[in-house]
């Protein structure tokens, strides 16, 4: 038999009964805590979906919020004598945030991961990653207080918009929350395709951004697919720059000069007032479960390509 | 004969045209690369150049006056450092111990490493207000209702409260804490545990006098980044314990506390006189972010000497 580590099953000389209780107890802890993350992820989705499933099984709170009353009316009205829980509002003022924050996003996160990592000059690239780091450690609460009290008033002088709150200036602020997110990713994508593959086309006559098009980028493409997807799942999950910026009128509109109210900041701005185990609750409830879900998907997708740009790469 | 040539000029010809192309290509990433630093410059400028007049002793040292449109932020300060301490109290042997079992004495291929490691994967990608739901639904309304009633107490820890807060954000940074201290891990050479289990050192005896001491940094660096998060994260505190406005200090885990983050939108959408309140708004703000940014920095030049001890190595 060959085994790797021939000293692996022997016990160093010398060690008594107590200690090798004490490694057994440590051994035990130490496997304990790494259960934690296990454990927090399923208290996570048994406590959120618990808090959503009156909307589900209940018929006290389904004569209110059930499945078919959120689809029956297009009014979002919470409170008031007849409760109206129409998701539809919020579910477009969530994809309509979305769609601006990506627009901005994803080309600005890409173009200047390509910059950085093929283009700039070391100089800038020192300039570049520092600002980016910057960025991603800005609470997004300050970047919802910017867009609140600064780009609100710019989106409003370019625009014209009436409502200075509207979801093209929470887009815009949510793209600042996560082109750090897909910088960062494609970055490192971006790095880790082979030197020998730029040579190779650099050598057959290619120019420098024929061989980023052509050859660097679509190598790395998993890992910019992943990034984008992360960036994805953090604007749909994200809370106070859309509450603080989007104006949070729950109007079916598919204009972005329209204020937007979205999943997670109905959240946010109705949980504090709600009677525990009311309708109103467990429907809070559910669009957070919705929320867990949607983002869960994505992450597990990012994580997808991820590991084929890890394959495709150990491969070359 | 002539052929090849052809065939070696012809893609040349193509190249004049699409050099145009090319550097349009370059150039406008290039300009994505200067609207991003522009936007930093922009935000750091608006912020400072607002906010530096407000940010004296006393906005730093007082309480909050009239209706919070006078006065200093100090519970907002005191809040957050009681919520940050706490959290990193529970976070860190939770989540080194975790890297440690993760590094050390895991199979990279069992199916507990692997339901391990896609748990901590996704954890991370929880959006931060269902993690605020949860705190409210698990440590609020199920573990603090029922401490309360096994303990035949009125209403102590069935609330929100700075502990179920703390807890909450360790959760939430439970992720960040363990990659960087299994990267710290990873830079120490294998050579160093072979040489110590060598010597007749036990596993933890490896452990606590070889791996840990070098692995210093690296969780020092999870510690700091997780602060920097958790003095600035919101949503998850909204409901597990954070105030808008309280008269005194939190004494005690189960009371209520004032953050800076969570002070900020106050200041930002609830206030009655939003002139007044502008100033005391723009100096919050800057604390915060002074604050997140020196944690970020010592972070990352951490982060760096370790980065550089690895490649040092290799």
């Amino acid at each position: 038999m060959n085994r790797p580590f021939p000293h692996a099953g022997l016990r160093p000389r010398g060690v008594g009964v107590g200690q090798r209780r004490r490694e057994a107890i440590i051994t035990f802890l130490l496997r304990v805590s790494a259960f934690t993350g296990v454990a927090g992820l399923l208290l996570i989705m048994v406590f959120v979906f618990m808090g959503a499933l009156p909307v589900l099984v209940d018929p006290e709170t389904q004569k209110e919020a059930g499945l078919a009353a959120f689809f029956a009316t297009p009014l979002w009205q919470p409170v008031g004598d007849i409760p109206k829980y129409g998701l539809t509002p919020l579910l477009t003022g969530t994809l309509k945030v979305v769609i601006v924050a990506m627009l901005f996003a994803v080309p600005i996160g890409v173009l200047s991961a390509v910059f950085a990592s093929e283009f700039a000059p070391p100089r800038l690239r020192e300039l570049l990653k520092p600002a980016i780091e910057i960025l991603a450690g800005i609470p997004s609460v300050v970047l919802g207080f910017f867009a609140l009290i600064v780009t609100a008033s710019w989106v409003q002088a370019v625009t014209g918009s009436v409502s200075r709150l509207n979801a093209l200036n929470a887009g815009f602020a949510l793209a600042l929350g996560i082109v750090p997110v897909i910088f960062t990713v494609c970055e490192d994508a971006l790095r880790a395709v082979p030197r020998s593959y730029r040579e190779a086309s650099l050598a057959l006559g290619a120019s420098r951004w024929q061989t980023a098009w052509s050859v660097t980028l679509p190598a790395a493409g998993a890992g910019v697919a992943a990034g984008i997807l992360l960036g994805l799942a953090r604007a749909v999950g994200e809370t106070m720059i859309v509450l603080m910026a989007s104006g949070n009128a729950a109007l079916i509109s598919a204009s972005p000069l329209d204020s937007a109210r979205t999943l997670s900041a109905s959240i946010a701005a109705e949980l504090a007032e709600v009677v525990v185990g009311s309708p109103h609750y467990s429907v809070l409830f559910f669009l957070g479960a919705l929320l867990f879900v949607t983002t869960f998907i994505i992450n597990v997708f990012a994580g997808l390509f991820i590991e084929r740009l890890r394959q495709r790469l150990r491969g070359a | 004969m002539s052929a090849p040539i052809f065939a070696a000029i012809a893609p040349l010809r193509r190249v004049r045209r699409t050099d145009v192309l090319g550097s349009l290509f370059s150039g406008v990433s290039g300009l994505a690369a200067l609207f991003v630093v522009l936007m930093v410059l922009v935000i750091m400028g608006n912020i400072f150049y607002f906010g530096w007049r407000t940010v004296t002793w006393e906005f730093l040292s007082q309480s909050p006056r009239a209706g919070m449109t006078a006065g200093g932020i100090f519970p907002a300060i005191f809040g957050t450092a009681a919520l940050v301490i706490l959290m990193v109290v529970v976070l860190i042997p939770f989540g080194v111990g975790a890297a440690i079992y993760l590094n050390e004495y895991a199979r990279p291929d069992s199916w507990f490493t692997r339901v391990v490691r896609f748990s901590v994967n996704n954890l991370a990608g929880v959006p931060s207000i269902v993690y605020g739901l949860f705190g409210l639904g698990f440590f609020v309304q199920f573990l603090g209702r029922h401490m309360d009633h096994a303990m035949g107490l009125d209403v102590v820890w069935g609330q929100p409260a700075l502990v179920w807060a703390a807890l909450t954000l360790a959760l939430l940074n439970l992720p960040t804490v363990i990659v960087t201290t299994e990267e710290a891990l990873r830079t120490v050479p294998g050579e160093m545990r072979e040489a110590s289990m060598g010597l007749g050192a036990t596993r933890w005896q490896t452990i606590r006098h070889v791996l840990l001491p070098q692995a210093m940094p690296g969780i020092l660096t999870g510690a700091i980044l997780s602060v920097a998060r958790g003095a600035g994260e919101v949503a998850p505190i909204m409901f597990t314990g954070a105030a808008y406005f309280l008269p005194y200090l939190p004494t005690s885990p189960t009371d209520q506390f004032m953050e800076l983050g969570y002070h900020v939108f106050v200041l930002a959408t609830q206030s009655p006189d939003v002139d007044a309140t502008r100033p005391l708004l723009y100096g919050t703000v800057m604390v915060l972010l002074l604050l997140t940014f020196a944690l970020n920095l010592a972070a990352i030049v951490l982060r760096s000497r370790l980065r550089a001890r690895l490649a040092g190595r290799t």
